[in-house]
């Protein structure tokens, strides 16, 4: 069981929080151009990495406010959180 | 009267505390700070148990939680009783009442015994293998004899009386295991100003050194015992340290979460005991840790080494020294180390006879010297061979070995004996750390795992870190606490130590013996009966995993987890395989380090704690008028009102015929409701249903369907535009939360140009839903201001209003098909609400209706439940909705994924009527369609949703998803059951007034 530091709330038990899935995978904005494969893509397509992944979680029983987690899947270390809509940290 | 083994006194017992309590129905006597083990020794029992698998007499063999044999049951046949306690942990109180466990009809003659006797074809994977024996001995023999004697204990039959508790903490430092490392650890932590919590799993702290009397240890001139007491007295008066006794860490979790059990109450009796908290699971949050765990002693593994009286030397000089009990007359030491030495040398002292037998050549150690000069006699380079002794070991043979160690030489000695102690060094308690994600490194030297790279603020001392030195664990534990707590200086900079070394040492996995392998039982797993030619056995047979020998042969999967002679298993997988120790890596450690309580684990989480129960605030009036309810995710709903013994079936049959001929009214306050507020609220909408909301009147409400982005259909309900920018959404009550939760996501991470709010009002407000033909009556009496005709309060719109005085907000809209309204009020006047409409719904015959005749009245009209005619593979086009989609929007939240070729496929399952052909016959919900019930395999078309006897049609209606259902309409299909096979034909799903007349009746 892991803390997640809330970008909005600080450093929180991982309890209260829900994963969202892999993160900065943008909802097309016209989906009507898109063929069948490129919306599965969409739809479908995860990268379930062993090791470093950027991810979606929720701060369910907390602020609601979804953000960024950059984390070790590996080893559930957590490398950065930040905002949605902003840059993922360089290093 | 049986012989007293209580030799000598002790500052650890209180003598004039004396306590009985009874073992396998006879009474005994023990003193206050007696273990069940060391009271039983201090008896002259050795014998406690049989082995799970051969049934061979076992007996104590340690003096803590790494006990395989001694495994009791505790208690009488009544509540209280709890199987598989070890008794080298479980104190002795006033009418403790403990027996045997695996033994029948009792331990000394247990019939299970024959497995001991059948063993050779109970190897290794029997369990596995079994099926493949003659079926004839199977049936007659085996089977009989292993179902008699399964299963370790029994378990209680009553609930559990117990109270247990969960309770947070935090701290800067967490200390594990109180012995003498991490006592210092402790007393450094404090003094640097951290709030410190020190856990140790038993009664009183000091590990091994409490009892450490040699004066060839000295701490600053002390002996070891007297130094440690004075530091315990010292750590006692520190105001940032906690002290938890009797508690032992459960698991160690990443982030450095833990998990430990506090033992509040097992060593009381049950009078003291009484309405008081059993057992405490602390959740620890710890900045840092320090794990101080210590090393257990190992076995040698040597043909019939589990007798009762073989024990392992550490835990006798426990016995002796601690509890002052000797645990035999007749004493031998096996060894092939220096310290077993110093268990030696204090029987010796004791005047209790003793001899060594040692697998070493020699031994320059003090400890060696001193045990020469007492006169005891050693048998250099030699080992064990065998044992004899059925309910207590009284011989053992021993040969000398060859050079090389693998062989036996000469004749063979006979040493007559009652107490077999061995020692095969020491393995560093690595559990913890490993569970935190801790990865090992391999010494060697004494062949011992240790940790090397953490994965959270942690470090490991002691001897669970590799130190079995005094001068070592001293020395280290201040250097690495200093380093980690950064403290500059402690109390322990300066001390002066002395203490014999660990000479020559020698390490034989697998002990030589004069008969071949397959004739002998070395045994290393006690409690799981596994031995070394069992894991030889797995090898030949292909299995190289050590994971996979493991669940093969069942080494180390008892609930001891095999802490003794795990690593034993590895060295001889590893000796077999020709492979380095240290490249075979362990098997995994998990939690709990030892077994944890059901009790411990749920905490206060039983009965009615168990899940969160919502109730509506109507609630009480329902249980006032006899409703019988039922779940819908946390909520309590009123399912049905029976009057004068009713049947369910009678009961819906007489509110479903009165909702439609008078009026019905239904509690509808559990429906979700999300409050949406912003100017871009009605954009919003359009993005997130399939229709079209730009144009909806404020005042009036609108249906909608909402689809996951797959295209398959998410939720749905009524919305009703209350002023220019402020909605009111209604969901499905068990989908409120989810969909809350899904609209953040999209106005939060998709949408976040949008201006829109949204808040969960679900507990704000009750709704009394009124339906039926003399509804607008019952209306008219309540708010008398208010104008029902169609024109100005049409279906689908929405007044607000006042109830003597208190706002609340109509909404003309119909779930069943009759003219109907939703009256929702702010929660706490819900319940006035609902008794006024009752009043004023007297004259009508006002009926209550609960949630099954609103599932029934629904389905007359075909209006799906989502959840129960969907499973999130029905597109609204499956539904037959299409009138739903909008064809002008340019994109909702699913639109794309209409589109897609599977989607578009025209065989999808369909949602259907089905009428059965006997009108009478009502099917099962979740029955299977079939159309030829010849054609092998046999096709599944579809399954039947929703099922119910009309009363208002007075014929069996059902709703039904089948595989290209718009096209089968009616066609005949069949519906096999158990029995019989039921005739139905497919229909419209709309079953009642398809032309929607009775909404504005
Ligand atoms: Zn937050």
């Amino acid at each position: 069981m892991f803390i997640i530091t809330c970008p909005f709330c600080g450093e929180r038990d991982q309890s209260e929080f829900s994963a969202g899935g892999e993160a900065h995978i943008v909802r097309p904005k016209q989906p009507t151009e898109l063929s069948d494969d490129e919306w599965a893509d969409f739809l479908f397509m995860r990268k379930n990495i062993k090791g470093v992944q950027f991810e979606r979680w929720n701060h369910a029983h907390g602020c609601r406010k979804w953000f960024n987690v950059i984390r070790d899947t590996s080893n559930d270390k957590i490398h950065a959180v930040y905002k949605m809509g902003e840059k993922p940290p360089s290093d | 009267m049986s012989e007293n083994f209580r030799s000598s006194e002790t500052k650890f017992l209180d003598k004039t505390n004396r306590i009985s309590f009874k073992y396998n129905g006879k009474k005994y006597y023990g003193y206050k700070g007696d273990t069940l083990a060391s009271a039983l020794l201090s008896n002259g029992v050795h014998l406690i148990g049989r082995s799970f698998k051969y049934h061979r007499p076992r007996g104590i063999m340690t003096c803590g939680s790494e006990e395989p044999n001694a495994i009791v049951q505790i208690g009488g046949s009544g509540s209280f009783t709890e199987p598989n306690v070890r008794a080298t942990e479980q104190e002795i109180y006033e009418g403790l009442e403990a027996s045997s466990q695996n033994c029948w009809p009792s331990v000394e003659f247990d019939v299970g015994g024959i497995n001991n006797f059948i063993s050779p074809v109970i190897p290794a994977g029997f369990y596995y293998k079994t099926f493949m024996w003659p079926k004839k001995l199977w049936y007659s023999l085996y089977e009989p004899a292993i179902r008699m004697s399964a299963g370790l204990g029994k378990s209680p039959t009553q609930p559990d009386p117990e109270l247990y508790d969960h309770n947070h903490l935090h701290c800067d430092v967490l200390v594990v295991g109180g012995g003498i490392s991490g006592i210092l650890a402790a007393s450094i932590s404090a003094d640097n100003g951290n709030n410190t919590v020190l856990i140790d799993d038993k009664n009183s702290l000091g590990g091994s050194t409490i009892f450490q009397d040699d004066e060839n240890f000295k701490i600053d001139d002390e002996i070891p015992s007297v130094w440690l007491n004075n530091q315990i007295k010292n750590i006692k008066n520190k105001k940032n340290l906690i002290i938890k006794h009797r508690t032992s860490l459960a698991a160690y979790h990443s982030y450095n979460y833990l998990l430990a059990r506090e033992n509040l109450a097992d060593h009381k009796s049950l009078d003291e005991r009484s309405n008081k908290l059993r057992q405490r699971l602390w959740k620890i949050r710890a900045k840092k840790v320090i794990l101080a765990t210590g090393a257990i002693e190992r076995p040698l593994i040597f043909n019939n080494n589990d007798r009762p009286g073989v024990m392992l030397a550490n835990s006798v000089k426990k016995y002796i020294d601690y509890f002052g009990v000797r645990c035999g007359n007749k004493n031998v030491i096996f060894t092939n180390n220096d310290s077993a030495y110093e268990t030696a040398i204090s029987l010796n002292k004791k005047g209790i006879n003793v001899t060594i037998v040692d697998i070493r050549n020699n031994s320059s150690s003090i400890l060696v010297k001193n045990a020469k000069n007492a006169g005891i006699k050693i048998y250099w380079n030699h080992t064990v061979v065998d044992t004899k002794g059925y309910r207590r070991i009284k011989s053992i043979q021993i040969m000398k070995m060859s050079d090389d160690g693998t062989n036996v030489i000469g004749s063979k000695i006979n040493l007559v004996c009652d107490n077999l102690s061995i020692s095969g060094g020491w393995t560093p308690m690595v559990h913890l750390f490993t569970q935190s994600g801790g990865k090992l490194k391999f010494r060697d030297s004494d062949q011992v795992f240790l940790p090397n790279t953490a994965m959270s603020d942690q470090i490991s001392i002691g001897s669970c870190n590799g130190d079995f030195e005094l001068d070592d664990v001293i020395k280290n534990t201040n250097s690495e606490c200093k380093n980690f707590l950064s403290a500059s200086v402690t109390d322990y900079d300066s001390l002066t130590i002395s203490c014999p070394k660990q000479k020559e040492s020698k390490n034989i996995w697998l002990l030589p013996n004069d008969k071949p392998l397959g004739k002998t039982k070395p045994f290393l797993d006690f409690q799981n009966d596994s031995t070394a030619k069992d894991i030889k056995l797995a090898m030949r047979e292909g299995f190289k995993s050590i994971e996979h020998v493991k669940r093969y042969t069942t080494t180390g999967m008892g609930t001891d987890q095999g802490k003794l002679a795990n690593m034993h298993a590895l060295g001889i997988i590893s000796e077999t395989a020709g492979v380095k120790m240290g490249s075979l890596g362990t098997t995994t450690f998990r939690p709990p380090y030892t077994p944890l309580t059901f009790g411990t684990i749920v905490g206060r989480n039983v009965g009615t704690f168990f899940d969160i129960i919502r109730k509506t605030p109507i609630h009480e009036w329902h249980e006032n008028h006899k409703a019988k309810f039922e779940n819908v995710g946390q909520w309590k709903r009123a399912w049905y009102y029976p009057k004068n013994n009713e049947s369910m079936h009678q009961a819906v049959q007489r509110e479903s015929k009165a909702a439609r001929e008078s009026a019905g009214i239904l509690d509808a306050s559990t429906l979700g409701k999300i409050d949406i507020k912003g100017t871009d609220a009605s954009e919003f909408l359009n993005r997130v249903y399939t229709n079209a909301w730009s144009k909806l009147a404020i005042g009036k409400c609108r249906y909608g369907l909402m689809l996951n982005e797959d295209g398959m259909v998410y939720d749905d309900g009524v919305t009703t535009r209350l002023e220019e920018n402020h909605y009111v959404m209604t969901t499905t009550t068990g989908g409120a939360a989810n969909v809350l939760s899904k609209l953040e996501d999209y106005l939060q991470t998709e949408w976040p140009e949008l201006d829109v709010w949204l808040t969960s009002v679900t507990d704000h407000y009750a709704t009394a839903s009124i339906c039926g033909p003399n509804s607008k009556n019952i209306l008219k009496k309540l708010f008398p201001k208010l104008e029902f005709n169609d024109e100005n309060f049409p279906h689908m719109s929405f007044k607000n209003a006042e109830l003597n005085g208190i706002n609340c907000r109509i909404m003309r809209i119909s779930f069943t098909g009759e003219h109907s309204y939703e009256i929702n009020i702010e929660s706490k006047y819900g319940k006035s609400l609902w008794e006024n409409c009752i009043e004023a719904g007297k004259e009508f015959n006002i009926t209550p209706y609960g949630t099954e005749t609103m599932h029934l009245l629904r389905a007359e009209k075909g209006f799906i439940i989502v959840g129960q005619d969907t499973d999130g593979t029905m597109t609204p086009i499956d539904l037959q909705m299409e009138w739903i989609i909008s064809k002008k929007k340019y994109d909702f939240i699913g639109k794309r994924s209409l589109y897609r070729s599977d989607t578009m496929r025209e065989d999808r399952k369909h949602l259907v009527g089905l009428l059965t052909d006997n009108p009478r016959e009502i099917l099962e919900e979740g029955a299977q369609i079939v159309q030829d019930e010849k054609k092998q395999p046999i096709e599944m078309l579809g399954h039947v949703t929703s099922s119910y006897f009309s009363p208002n049609l007075n014929k069996s209606i059902a709703l039904a998803v089948v595989k290209n259902g718009k096209k089968l309409k009616g066609q005949k299909l069949l519906v096999p059951m158990k029995d019989k096979t039921i005739n139905v034909t497919v229909s419209d799903f709309v079953f009642f007034d398809s032309k929607n007349e009775r909404l504005n009746a």
